[in-house]
């Protein structure tokens, strides 16, 4: 694991693998060896996992699980540049093969900015660490792995996503690279396909002699924090929208994948995405604003032009929302409203299928006054489950009709705690199991979506100043009272 | 189950009332409305039971904003209760300093996802830069002028700022009066020539009475004054005697018609929980309360005393 020091490793991967040891699903043997310029020994590492496990995994701490995990964890010391702390890196998980029998399979996790991918990789050529023949040879009878766990972001245009792409292809093989967007690993999301496929109720209308429109919502309460220096030049769209709400765009959209294996499921998402389209005007179909100064939650909050290390005359956008189309035979003419934005009112990730008003209303209008759209929303984040929303008749003796919900949530249904999106993530890295994470290609038609837009607001747009707190820029109301509609609230 | 949180975030609130959720099975799903009480320290225990008893019919999360200690430095007191007192969940929420201009920041978050929000004022208003933050997020308003030490003034306010959706309390307890009155005048009746409501002198809910009755039947109604309790009684002038409904106590009136015998109905004086879960049962705008409002504020009935 490189990058070992870094926030994402001790929140999330080092209590994702304690919690797989917990679990009892990584194989005996397992080693993790941690790779920082910081001058350290073994212990001191360990201590530091230790200390990330305690705090952050969601599993109750064992302490024979601890001692048996630790005992396989290693630390090298050394720069992305030094070929010396390389070959002792080869050596350490050479030695690792020999006292833990770990079989000669490596996953090597690049949990660090890509602008040292070519140099990680590079070195992991150099030192022959990438290549399964050079450093362990044939094992029992079978040709050891070798993987690569790259995180977002892949690129922040199509040429960079290219580019970065090349780095990696001429070291490892594209089967080998796991890119891992830890949305697809939530429970939830991977729910959409239980929910599409495995039940006979909701395939029938999950199109466009049904559903009116679709709005896909990845709302954040928080401000930008300490990213200032990643998220100034990135913003909204190419932080979440380019891989997170495409994803789950996809997964909405998509056909029924003829199994579910990577190669199908990645197929029918590449099939989806290609058909994405833009909206032919681009100042009225797409919204991009930036929080302004003001309340939120009860807090007196920072504008982004405020915020510690963002340039006061910053372009980057902090809320973004767009109009898609997705021209199939399935979806033509029904738009895909995808937004996303920090400092809203909720932290909150949901899509929400709106269906068309029933063709006939045998009521008086004073009746049906507060029924609105029926609407099927699957909640990601938090509070993950999924609402149906439908008119009933309100008790009395009037005929009144409003809207109600039926609920289902996961905390009630199953009550044991789903695993931490990284965990599945994880686990599926070293099973080699690869439908959740995205291909290259799903990567470039992200950008292919994204690009123009960005050019777009690049050339002709400011972002749109709205109070922290608040639901998001007039803008992004305005693009959708154009269509007569409106978002649903936070 | 109460869970206190001092110096906290809605972020913090929110996990909370899910973890309560998680632990309780549920007491938190199918909750039809927001119900957001804008009250003061004094007034929130009989705000909050209302609003409570009201819950059993409509189960809802109830948001019971408190302003606090205006000059403190801006900070979130919690107050959560769920599961001991119906269903839903209620929420006090103690805003101090600053932070009780910005109430709209806490309540946003906290809204029951989907479901109508409806807003209430238990006392009399007088925070009008609340109204404005807050109101906005409701599509229910509502207000009870009779809270106040001068209601028809209240009214006139009222109907100045009147926009759809806004109620008042004083206007609800009026629908047994009314619904009373359109029953007796559903049937073959002498010409009516004029009308008469007599109330004790503060009695918002009369002043609308007269200013329907004036409305629907377009006959002069007055407005006279009565020892009460509430309203004791609505009479109408006919060519052939007076049709009146006469309540004395507060608890049964009694119809009398020229040439037929008296008749007694009940007519209790409710109490705010009943009135609040009639307020919530309907919650698209209230149009027949804004043309009363209206010609509440054409001109006042109250200056009908002098007729008398």
């Amino acid at each position: 694991m490189f990058g070992v020091t870094g926030d994402l490793a001790r929140k999330k991967l080092m209590p994702a693998v304690y919690d797989l040891a917990n679990r009892g699903l990584l194989p005996p043997g397992f080693s993790l060896v941690g790779y920082a310029r910081r001058d350290w020994e073994d212990e001191d590492f360990a201590q530091l996992t230790y200390e990330s496990v305690k705090e952050h995994a969601r599993t109750p701490f064992r302490d024979t699980v601890w001692q048996q995990l630790s005992e396989g964890v290693r630390f090298v010391q050394g720069d992305f540049d030094d070929n010396a702390a390389f070959d002792r890196l080869a050596q350490t998980v050479r030695d690792l093969d020999q006292e833990r029998g770990t079989g000669g399979n490596y996953a090597f996790y690049l949990s660090i900015p890509p602008k040292f991918f070519p140099l990680v990789v590079q070195q992991l050529k150099r030192s022959g660490l990438s290549d399964p023949d050079a450093v362990s040879g044939v094992v029992g009878g079978r040709r050891p792995w070798r993987r690569v766990v790259i995180e977002k972001p892949f690129g922040h245009d199509l040429a960079s996503a290219r580019e970065l792409n090349a780095n990696l292809d001429g070291v490892f093989p594209p089967h080998a690279v796991f890119r891992i967007d830890h949305y697809l690993g939530k429970e939830t999301v991977q729910n959409i396909l239980a929910l599409r496929f495995a039940n006979e109720m909701y395939e029938p209308i999950w199109n466009r002699g049904y559903i009116d429109h679709v709005q896909i919502t990845m709302a954040e309460d928080i401000g930008i924090g300490g990213r200032a220096g990643y998220y100034d030049g990135i913003g909204a769209a190419r932080d979440v929208i380019q891989n997170h709400l495409l994803q789950l765009l996809a997964l909405t959209a998509m056909e029924e994948p003829v199994a579910f294996d990577a190669d199908s499921l990645r197929t029918e998402k590449e099939k989806v995405l290609s058909a994405v389209r833009l909206p032919a005007d681009l100042a009225a179909g797409t919204a991009r604003g930036q929080y302004a100064a003001g309340w939120q939650g009860g807090v007196a909050v920072h504008g982004f032009l405020e915020e510690d290390g963002i340039p006061a005359d910053s372009r980057t956008e902090t809320y973004a929302a767009l109009r898609l189309g997705v021209d199939t035979r399935r979806w033509a003419g029904v738009p895909f409203y995808l937004r996303a934005g920090k400092r809203l009112p909720r932290r909150m990730t949901e899509i929400a299928m709106m269906f068309q008003r029933a063709p006939h209303l045998p009521f008086a209008a004073t009746d049906t006054r507060e029924l609105g759209q029926n609407a099927l929303v699957i909640r990601i984040q938090p509070d993950e489950g999924i609402t149906v929303r439908f008119g009933s008749k309100v008790p009395g003796t009037a005929m009144e009709v409003r809207d109600v919900n039926m609920d289902f949530a996961y905390g009630e249904s199953f009550t044991e705690s789903s695993p931490e999106a990284y965990e599945r993530l994880l686990l599926d890295v070293l099973i080699g199991d690869p439908p959740l994470f995205p291909r290259q290609q799903e990567v470039e038609l992200g950008w292919r979506i994204l690009d123009p837009v960005e050019q777009f607001w690049a050339e002709y747009t400011k972002p749109e100043q709205y109070p922290a707190g608040s639901a998001g820029p007039a803008s992004a109301d305005a693009l959708m009272a154009r269509d007569g509609r409106a978002w649903r609230r936070l | 189950m109460t869970i206190d949180l001092t110096d906290t975030t809605t972020g913090a609130i929110h996990d909370a009332l899910t973890q309560a959720r998680r632990r309780m099975g549920g007491p938190a799903s199918g909750m039809v409305l927001t119900l957001i009480i804008v009250t003061n320290e004094e007034a929130q225990y009989d705000a909050v039971r209302a609003a409570v008893q009201a819950g059993r019919e409509h189960p809802s999360r109830v948001l019971t904003v408190i302003p606090r200690k205006p000059k403190a430095d801006s900070r979130l007191d919690a107050e959560i209760r769920v599961g001991e007192t119906g269903p839903g969940a209620t929420i006090l929420l103690r805003l101090y300093g600053p932070l009780a201009q910005h109430a709209d920041s806490v309540v946003a978050p906290l809204l029951v996802p989907d479901a109508p929000v409806v807003i209430w004022w238990p006392d009399e208003l007088s925070a009008s830069a609340v109204k404005a933050a807050l109101g906005v997020i409701a599509q229910r308003r509502v207000t009870d002028a009779a809270a106040g030490e001068t209601p028809q003034e209240m009214l006139l306010h009222l109907a100045e700022t009147y926009q759809p959706g806004d109620t008042d309390l004083s206007w609800t307890r009026s629908t047994p009066w009314r619904s009373l009155l359109a029953a007796t005048l559903d049937q073959p009746y002498p010409a009516l020539l004029s009308g008469q409501v007599e109330a004790e002198p503060a009695n918002p809910t009369a002043d609308l009475i007269a200013a329907w009755l004036r409305l629907r039947l377009g006959i002069p109604v007055s407005r006279g004054e009565s020892a009460g309790p509430g309203i004791t009684s609505v009479s109408f002038d006919t060519p052939d005697g007076q049709i009146m409904l006469c309540r004395p106590d507060g608890r049964t009136a009694t119809l009398s018609w020229p040439g037929r015998p008296d008749r007694r109905v009940a007519l209790h004086r409710r109490d705010t929980a009943d009135l609040i879960a009639e307020e919530l049962r309907r919650l698209e705008p209230d149009e027949v309360y804004g043309e009363t409002l209206r010609e509440f504020a054409r001109g006042p009935v109250f200056a009908g005393i002098a007729a008398t």
